[in-house]
């Protein structure tokens, strides 16, 4: 397919270009002094694997009807989502210094009518996999081969839409819908945990999909070839039930003093904070 | 005078939607053969998808049809599209604008003695408050018919109010629908009553009340609640210096403080506002509700009768 721009089994170009989208990542939180951080840095080498890999789009068509559509449930991840998005050619790089800003089409949480690479609007928790049923049912209807996939955060889960949607989804076996679950085990606070810090309370995830009449796969979401290969399969190898991909992440990825702390989760960064991530995050990507 | 009930006329009228435009569907949330989507389903069953009891998802669903270009009509209580959905439909619907139909049906108090929860007497203070959202009540079967191709023709987010039982064919069918545009219904001087949804039937029952006192009437009917014709309200209040407004619905943030916030802005009037005085409503036969929340046509022609009065010195 001529749209994919990034041929695949290439993970060393995909860790390279994920090792930049940490960095401009950094950056651009700590220039808005606004912004989430845990959680863009736990998603976005799926993010990668998505946009570089697996979805048919193109960049210079965001409205391509046959495209396949991708919905960031997990709103607030949006810093991620932009960065990828500027890599992969949608808009300039210089545009991501306009996050969060007045005027931007960067907006906090994604607004489709500002940025047109967007397929929904999203940023109140629970609500992505909705739209992405309605993308899914509107495809088999109008006969497209399109595929629709929506990422939600593992705290997100807790939002009782999440499981009105996977309800009828199955009912209406839409084989191609693919959720992604973000499971980085940390949502903004939560509750106590034994070692001082705080959990996610999420129990039996994968059961409780499988229950619900979907087929469930598991990844290590920093894995970029492991990421390729179950992202590839749940799109392509269907077998009539919508499939859920559990990403196994790490909340800060890549950053030591962000990964598993919950106050990560969206904080200011001082200058310093800065240069340590940036140097960590260079050390990092190297092969 | 033929009784037609706005539900009966909804369904209808989605068949013929159906057949006009090929891009329409219905979603329903388990309540088909009570909004009377299940004459649409009928006869369509290819353009009906049954979303089961489960409101939140249903307006996602329908905003992710919507960007393929399908015309999703979104049909349930007016009590759960207003509440059960509201951050979904401010989200997904209403924020980017998205064409989403959403048909509130049994609105106001007159919900086959289901009580409070089935009942809906803020949804048009909900939906006025939204941005994005345009928001009609239609007063009889004709007008449902009427608004519901001038909305499915409207690109955009709608709401639509309707209600349950049988009533008065009260505006003239095949009247082409202007969202956006009030109708003067009674021509008269003495006090405007200014009307909405199936309370202009009662509106206009007030003015034969008062035109046995003597009184001359003129009857305003506003099916647009948003956007709200301004200059229909004005000029009605121009033309008698008295205005009540009557409606099946809160006071507060509906027609009533709408017509308001209007006349307080362009020509300030005395006016009183009829309608549930803050409070939700309860069970009980369509004619006692009427009659304990102050919804007759008595309490309009008594609430013209005291704002002539109180103007009189």
């Amino acid at each position: 397919m001529a749209a994919v721009g990034v041929p695949s089994g290439e993970s060393q170009t995909l860790r390279a270009v994920a090792g930049e989208a940490r960095r401009l990542i950094v950056q651009s939180v700590h220039r808005a002094q606004a912004g989430h951080l845990g959680g863009p840095l736990s998603a976005v080498d799926v993010l990668v694997a998505l946009y570089f890999q697996i979805l048919r789009v193109d960049p210079a068509r965001p409205d391509w009807p046959e495209r396949d559509r991708f919905i960031l449930s997990k709103g607030h991840s949006c810093i991620a989502l932009y960065v990828v998005l500027a890599l992969r050619g949608y808009f300039p790089l210089e545009e991501l210094a306009t996050f969060d800003a007045i005027n931007s089409r960067l907006q906090g949480h994604p607004d489709m009518t500002a940025l047109p690479a967007l397929d929904m609007s999203t940023g109140s928790l629970g609500q992505g996999l909705s739209p992405g049923i309605g993308m899914a049912l509107g495809a088999r209807r109008r006969g497209l081969g399109f595929r629709t996939y929506v990422m939600l955060g593992d705290g997100e889960l807790q939002e009782g839409q999440v499981w009105e949607a996977a309800f009828v989804a199955a009912r209406y076996g839409l084989e191609n819908l693919v959720a992604i679950v973000d499971h980085n085990r940390l949502p903004q606070y939560s509750w106590p945990a034994e070692d001082e810090g705080r959990l996610l309370y999420q129990p039996e995830i994968a059961a409780r999909w499988a229950a619900f009449g979907w087929r469930v796969l598991e990844m290590d979401g920093h894995d970029l070839d492991e990421i390729g290969e179950t992202l590839a399969y749940a799109g392509e190898q269907v077998d009539g039930r919508p499939t859920v991909v559990i990403a196994h992440t790490v909340k800060g990825k890549g950053v030591s003093f962000m990964e598993n702390a919950f106050a990560w989760h969206a904080r200011p960064l001082t200058d310093a904070e800065r240069d340590q991530a940036l140097a960590e995050l260079t050390e990092g990507a190297r092969p | 005078m033929t009784a037609v009930a706005q539900r009966v006329a909804f369904g209808e009228t989605l068949v013929e939607l159906a057949e006009r435009f090929p891009d329409l569907l219905v979603l329903d949330g388990d309540l088909a053969n009570s909004t009377r989507s299940d004459i649409l389903s009928a006869a369509h069953p290819d353009r009906f998808l049954e979303m089961g009891i489960a409101e939140q998802n249903m307006v996602g669903v329908a905003a992710g049809l919507a960007t393929l270009g399908f015309i999703p009509w979104v049909t349930s209580f007016a009590a759960f599209i207003t509440s059960r959905d509201l951050d979904q439909i401010r989200v997904v619907v209403a924020q980017p604008r998205l064409n989403v139909k959403l048909a509130g049906a049994y609105s106001g108090i007159m919900t086959a003695a289901t009580g409070k929860t089935h009942q809906c007497v803020e949804d048009i203070a909900v939906f006025r408050a939204m941005p994005n959202m345009t928001v009609v009540a239609p007063a009889d079967g004709n007008e449902v018919r009427a608004a519901m191709h001038a909305l499915t023709e409207h690109v955009g987010p709608v709401y639509l109010r309707l209600t349950r039982d049988p009533g008065p064919l009260v505006t003239t069918s095949g009247r082409p629908f202007e969202i956006g545009r009030a109708f003067l219904l009674r021509d008269g001087s003495d006090v405007a009553l200014i009307s909405t949804g199936a309370q202009t039937a009662r509106t206009l029952e007030a003015a034969e009340l008062l035109a046995a006192r003597g009184i001359s009437a003129l009857v305003l009917h506003v099916p647009t609640l948003k956007p709200l014709d301004g200059d229909a309200i004005v000029a009605a209040a121009a033309r008698t210096g008295r205005v009540v407004t009557a409606e099946e619905h809160s006071v507060i943030g509906g027609l009533g403080g709408a017509v308001a916030e209007t006349l307080a802005e362009r020509r300030p009037t005395r006016m009183a506002r009829v309608g549930l005085r803050d409070v939700f409503g309860e069970s009980g036969p369509n004619g006692a509700l009427l009659a304990k929340y102050g919804l007759t046509a008595r309490h309009v022609a008594d609430a013209a009768c005291k704002v002539i009065a109180d103007t009189a010195a």
